[in-house]
């Protein structure tokens, strides 16, 4: 047993760099599903990180921490859903706003909570079931956010699938149009579908700062909004391909920090860019099957709806 | 109840007044936004938004922020009109940094009045390379060029941060992660004694001419606008469409590349582990309130300059946090987005009126 000692805190840290992917990336699935595309998302997570951060370190509750992330992801996803759904702004443009303002927003906020450390979210410890071998921490040995992410891909893949609001956003996704002819509130449900995706965003961005490094630095999502957005074409908009590659780059992510410990004598610098080069390698490997991306994704993904009557 | 009604064809004055109508509103949020941080909000803004304007000095500083804005933000626009998608400015600008800066650091006991034109060129290639990454896989496998340029901006720092930390440290540097200064041939001349203002403003003016010319007279700026307005003719059309991708990101990456050694040649001197406060960023900013038109940039860098230098005064003066600067930036591209809808749109008041001749 001794020899297979190093899987357990191996396996513990890819969970943990791979929620924060799980959580942004399913939310922005979802967006996408209704037709919105939402590039957002690093700003998004930046401040659901900074107002989960401040809200914990203030009144000590990781659970008011939590809600806050969700709460500020959600309302940043509201603004963009203003300047899109109503106002029919440009949604790349927007997007790309919407995570500048957030970059700066988070900064300016956490300015004050720089250099402050919290108590990391508690392990859930079952008694008896932790202390089991291998599966004991893995499986009982999570913080509630672990859990939650699962939790949510499951959810999220039954709703999509098997229930009538599942139904109709996707026929939101897919024709606009149509739904609109059929008498859904087109508009209505992509506020619905771009704000949970906010609030996931902002579960994720809490993640990194309430358990990943329960600490605020600024940028300290280094990408990771991004790599969700990539994640989700990767996926080709399905839940289950989605946690397995949220996984894959959790992976990637601790192989570069684990390098040194292998005894690869590469420059850190230079292990770090792997997340970023293994995500254009991922997107050149999908993208060439432009048929198959090009029936995922919803049809109406990205253009502007205005409803002629 | 307030509706939106298409206007028959885009209203030209909404175009110019829409960003004017962005600036006001971000700067009444500012008055909002200072009062929250219980400073006077009327002297902060002041302080902010004025008194940078007021010396000489602080004026010249401006042009300095501008000039890699405008370099930067003249590319971005060309692309932009064709819906080119490249918002890896930042990284396209650290390889001309790297390029050019890498030249003065191997002759770096040259005294050859050619080194500095080179050093421009080799950060325009390397910029324009760092462009042709995303135009290749774009045109080659149809990857979205938006995340691959982004990704590789993150490559660029942690490239800049290996090079200043390892192959490039200054060996006399007592272990501080940057590289030897450059010496006097391999730096922007100062065209305004007694301030920082160097021959990178020139070579943004040049960049500015350049793409009036491009936007108003040649071909290829009539092909970018044809594009950018009716996407869908252009699908019936790939191989212009692919052209227009190759050539926005070769111009944008190539004078984001300029825009990096007119940064490590100019105010800077040497390569640090950070070579720009974001300049590829603001960029975007700069060339959608800049109207994607070469002159409307250089408007648009500058106001977006003297949100950088306000940003530093207000700090000193009355304590802000430097934070504030990206918060306005973010800010003014909302307002834009949002009063841009009055281009394309009316605003009526009260129930639709009851289809006319068969419009519906």
């Amino acid at each position: 047993m001794n020899g297979m000692d190093w899987i357990v805190p191996v396996v513990m840290t890819v969970i943990t760099a791979s929620t924060p992917l799980v959580f942004a990336a399913l939310g922005e699935l979802v967006t996408e599903k209704s037709g919105v595309l939402n590039l957002g998302v690093e700003g998004m997570m930046l401040v659901g990180a900074v107002s989960a951060f401040a809200v914990a370190s203030s009144t000590g509750s990781g659970s008011l921490g939590i809600i806050a992330g969700a709460v500020a992801g959600a309302m940043m996803a509201a603004v963009f859903g203003w300047l899109t759904l109503n106002l029919l702004a440009n949604q790349v443009a927007t997007g790309l706003a919407l995570t500048i303002f957030g970059v700066g927003f988070s900064a300016l906020i956490g300015s004050g909570f720089v250099g402050f450390a919290i108590e990391p979210l508690p392990k859930l410890d079952v008694p008896g079931l932790s202390e089991i071998p291998l599966i004991g921490p893995l499986v009982f040995g999570q913080d509630f956010l672990v859990y939650l992410s699962f939790a949510a891909v499951f959810a999220v893949a039954w709703f999509l699938k098997h229930s009538h609001g599942g139904m109709v956003l996707r026929a939101v996704g897919e024709s606009h149009e149509s739904a609109h002819a059929i008498g859904y509130n087109v508009i209505g449900i992509r506020y619905l579908a771009t704000m949970f995706g906010g609030a996931m965003s902002g579960l994720g961005g809490a993640y990194l700062s309430l358990s990943y490094t329960p600490m605020w630095a600024e940028n300290m999502t280094s990408g990771r909004g991004w790599i969700a957005l990539a994640l989700v074409v990767f996926a080709t908009w399905r839940p289950g391909r989605l946690i397995l590659g949220a996984y894959m780059f959790g992976g990637i992510t601790i192989l570069q920090l684990n390098a040194q410990g292998l005894g690869l004598d590469v420059p850190s610098q230079l292990m770090s860019m792997l997340p970023y080069l293994a995500t254009i390698v991922v997107l050149v490997l999908i993208s060439r099957d432009q048929t198959k991306i090009r029936l995922s994704a919803p049809a109406s993904l990205g253009q502007p709806f205005r409803p002629a009557h | 109840m307030i509706r939106l009604e298409p206007r028959q064809q885009h209203s030209q004055a909404m175009i110019y007044l829409s960003p004017i109508i962005a600036i006001i509103l971000t700067l009444i949020s500012g008055l909002v936004i200072f009062s929250l941080f219980g400073k006077n909000p009327v002297t902060a803004l002041y302080t902010f938004f004025v008194m940078p304007l007021t010396t000489v000095y602080s004026l010249t500083e401006l042009l300095v922020k501008a000039t890699p804005l405008i370099l930067i933000g003249v590319g971005l626009s060309i692309g932009f009109r064709a819906n080119v998608w490249n918002i890896g400015a930042e990284g396209q600008l650290t390889l001309g940094a790297i390029f050019g800066g890498g030249l003065a650091i191997w002759f770096h006991d040259s005294e050859s009045i050619f080194l500095l034109p080179a050093m421009i060129i080799f950060g325009a290639v390397g910029g324009m390379l760092y462009g042709a990454i995303p135009a290749f896989l774009r045109t080659r496998y149809g990857v979205n060029e938006i995340l691959t340029s982004l990704m590789l901006t993150y490559v660029a720092t942690l490239l800049l941060s290996f090079l200043v930390t390892g192959p490039w440290r200054d060996p006399g540097g007592y272990n501080f992660p940057e590289s030897r200064t450059f010496s006097e041939a391999g730096m922007m001349p100062i065209i305004l004694e007694e301030s920082r203002l160097h021959f990178g403003s020139i070579l943004a003016l040049f960049a500015v001419i350049g793409g009036w010319v491009l936007m108003g007279k040649s071909l290829i700026g009539f092909q970018l606008k044809v594009v950018g307005l009716a996407p869908s003719a252009a699908k019936h059309v790939g191989f212009i469409e692919n052209k227009l991708i190759w050539f926005s990101l070769l111009v944008g990456g190539g004078l984001a590349g300029i825009a990096g050694v007119s940064e490590v040649a100019g105010p800077i001197g040497q390569l640090l582990p950070s070579v720009s406060p974001g300049y590829g960023f603001t960029a975007i900013i700069v060339a959608f309130l800049g109207r994607l038109h070469p002159v409307g940039v250089v408007f648009a860098g500058l106001v977006m300059a003297l949100t950088y230098i306000g940003g530093e005064t207000a700090q000193i003066e009355i304590g802000t946090p430097a934070a504030v600067t990206g918060l306005f930036q973010g800010i003014l591209l909302f307002f834009l987005l949002a009063s841009d809808v009055l281009t394309s749109y009316r605003v009526r008041f009260g129930k639709p009126q009851a289809a006319r001749g068969g419009a519906s």
